[in-house]
């Protein structure tokens, strides 16, 4: 990897590393009465390690201009193996906290074992090491191809992969020593954020510049999602995190805004990160990834393009449906309700999209797990913005909020569409950077894909069940007039549902081991086929109902 | 210049929605546009045009 680096590429790396390794000292110095300090450690760490990493090639010879005539996919590669261990470990989490709402006393003993501390490590490995780290290979893998342009240097990506994946370690280590700014998703305090907003940039500039010299006279849509996606995420990441620190050498920070200001500030972060980080980034990936397994093009262009306009200006909008019968001005939960609703027309486009270009090509969905993979994606995106859509309804929302119900309608677009699409398009993916014929086990494929399925159903509907029976528990009078049911009732109804999300949240989990030992297989073992060295990923051939080598 | 809640209601209620009216309108015209047609079909099949790497 580091013998592809020209020599003043590998200079280069060597300072940045070097700024990054200062940084982390000045946190120790200006930290060390705070868990800042042990923060600036690993920063520190993470520099010099970078810097050895680089030292023991940095006499390799040159490499040849032979390179140029190749995408540079070595980022993509390292991303898509940071985004499976990350999945391993959000995943096994998730299981764990779900088995900790089953019997509370499954923790250590300890703070950073309570469930507080370790639903946000979730939440951050599943949403931002899982899925940010597949959004960054993918999309650095479909800007070359379909721009035919190389990416502009080779130490750029690498600065927005490791830079990336030091900001998720410095979140979820953070949350385990108690520091965070209590905004959901928005977790990590000041300095954490600073940085994740100089590594954001760069992977703008990245995404740019290919893109100005691509030969291609048309942007295909996948790069507009997905710029929609870089761009988005950085305007909200800065906006919501705008913060005062109490001092340079503290992690706490006040937030700029107050009250309903801070509350709304936040769900419009909220809701555009479902949006722009879990919805357009995704969808991108779909829009490049489906046709090229499908071996079809996209159904409807335009209604791509309709999709695209529809999803980034309505999304805008619909952030206060999380602060119903709040404080919040009444019109503007209307209008949240409102634009809530008119989503589901974009939505429904791309969800359209999906089962329209598959359709004729049933038979290749039915023995090719990896579209599979795909197609069930596109269901449950269909699916849970139909239910958001719904649940954005202010009654509606009544008895949805507080509930499971929220935690069903949020686990049906993260397993359903979110980790389904990602698999799907990382099944697909790895072959094609590696070079292999097909995945190690295509067998195993396929068992991770019932394993996911089955996961996603039991937990999508056991939390319906408990949120409705929740929900309606809480809302039952008797004769004189006084709450039917106490708190501890509606526990003890949830209880066998809680045990049976763990159960398919286990399945799921399960499901994802066998993904990440396959495409470790796949790299590991190599192919038995010489002649695949095009860098261009073989589709089926357009039109014929022929299944494509991998499985 | 301070900003009154009521200026800030007025404009999303008038501005506001004819503004994003306007837009939808306006990008429905233009996907939707004839001769944009075949711009869009060569799109959809740009990605499996099969070239052997980047042109630079
Ligand atoms: C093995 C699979 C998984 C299990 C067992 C699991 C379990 C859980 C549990 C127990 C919670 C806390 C619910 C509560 O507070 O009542 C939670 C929250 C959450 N999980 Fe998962 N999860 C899994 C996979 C995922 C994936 C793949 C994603 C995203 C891509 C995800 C995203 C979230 C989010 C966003 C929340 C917060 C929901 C909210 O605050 O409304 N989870 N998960
Ligand atoms: C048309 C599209 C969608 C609409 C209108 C919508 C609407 C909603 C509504 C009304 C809530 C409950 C708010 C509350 O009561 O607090 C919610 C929560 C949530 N939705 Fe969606 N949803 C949509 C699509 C999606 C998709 C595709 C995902 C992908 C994973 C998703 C992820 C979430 C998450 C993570 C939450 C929980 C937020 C929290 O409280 O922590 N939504 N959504």
């Amino acid at each position: 990897m580091i013998a592809q680096l020209t020599l003043i590429e590998r200079q280069y790396a060597i300072m940045i590393s070097a700024a990054v390794a200062v940084c982390g000292a000045l946190m120790i110095l200006v930290g060390r009465d705070d868990a800042m300090g042990i923060h600036g450690a690993l920063v520190f760490l993470a520099g010099i390690l970078t810097i050895f990493r680089i030292g023991e090639s940095y006499f390799a010879p040159a490499p040849s201009d032979e390179r140029l005539a190749h995408y540079y996919d070595d980022p993509s590669k390292v991303a898509i193996v940071l985004a499976m261990i990350w999945a391993v470990v959000g995943l096994a989490v998730g299981d764990w906290v779900a088995w900790q709402l089953v019997e509370p006393d499954l923790t250590f003993g300890v703070a950073w074992s309570s469930f507080g501390r370790l639903r946000p490590v979730h939440t951050t490995s599943v949403i931002f090491g899982f899925g940010g780290n597949a959004l960054i290979a993918t999309s650095l893998y479909v800007l070359q191809r379909t721009s035919r342009a190389r990416l502009p240097d080779q130490v750029s990506p690498w600065f927005v992969v490791y830079g990336y994946n030091l900001f998720c370690l410095l979140a979820v280590t953070g949350y385990m020593m108690g520091i965070t700014q209590s905004k959901e998703y928005a977790e990590p305090e000041w300095y954490t954020d600073l940085w994740l907003v100089v590594v954001w940039v760069v992977y703008f500039l990245v995404y740019l510049r290919p893109l100005a010299r691509r030969k291609e006279p048309h942007i295909y849509v996948s790069n507009w999602y997905y710029m929609a996606f870089i761009l988005v995420v950085a305007i909200l990441h800065i906006v919501n995190n705008l913060a005062v620190p109490v001092s340079l050498g503290h992690a706490k920070s006040y937030s700029a805004f107050s009250g309903v200001q801070d509350a709304m500030t936040q769900w419009w972060y909220g809701h555009n990160a479902v949006a722009f980080f879990l919805t357009a980034g995704f969808l991108g990936m779909m829009y490049y990834f489906l046709p090229m397994r499908a071996g079809r093009p996209i159904f409807s262009y335009r209604m791509s393009i309709i999709s695209f306009w529809g999803i980034t200006f309505f999304y805008m909008w619909a952030g206060s449906h999380h602060l119903h019968y709040t404080a919040l001005p009444q019109w503007v939960q209307t209008l949240g309700m409102t634009f809530s609703l008119m989503l589901l027309i974009p939505s429904w486009a791309s969800a359209g999209n999906v089962l329209l270009t598959l359709n004729g090509a049933w038979d290749k969905v039915r023995d090719d797990a990896t579209l599979r993979f795909m197609m069930v994606a596109g269901v449950f995106y269909g699916l849970t913005t139909l239910e958001g859509s719904f649940m954005a309804i202010r009654s509606v929302n009544s008895l949805s909020h507080y509930t499971d119900w929220t935690i069903g309608h949020v686990h049906a677009g993260a397993l359903g569409w979110v980790a389904m699409i990602t698999f799907g398009s990382i099944y697909a993916t790895v072959p094609w950077l590696w070079k292999r014929e097909q995945m190690y086990s295509p067998k195993l494929v396929e068992a991770h894909f019932w394993l996911a399925l089955a996961g996603t159903v039991i937990y999508v509907f056991a939390m319906w069940n408990s949120g409705i029976v929740q929900g309606l528990m809480w809302r039952t009078y008797n004769e004189s007039g006084t709450l039917a049911f106490s708190f501890i009732d509606t526990l003890v109804a949830m209880h066998p549902y809680y045990i049976a999300r763990a159960v398919g949240g286990l399945l799921f989990l399960i499901g994802g081991c066998v993904g990440a030992y396959n495409i470790w297989m796949t790299i590991k073992v190599p192919s038995a086929v010489t002649d695949l060295a095009a860098d261009v990923p073989q589709p089926a051939v357009v039109g014929s109902g022929a299944l494509r080598a991998a499985e | 210049m301070i900003v009154e809640h009521a200026l800030l209601v007025g404009i999303s209620k008038s501005f506001g929605l004819f503004y994003l009216i306007a837009l939808s309108v306006a990008v429905v015209i233009y996907a939707m546009w004839p001769s944009n047609k075949k711009r869009f079909d060569d799109a959809a099949q740009s990605i499996f045009r099969d070239e052997a790497g980047p042109w630079r």
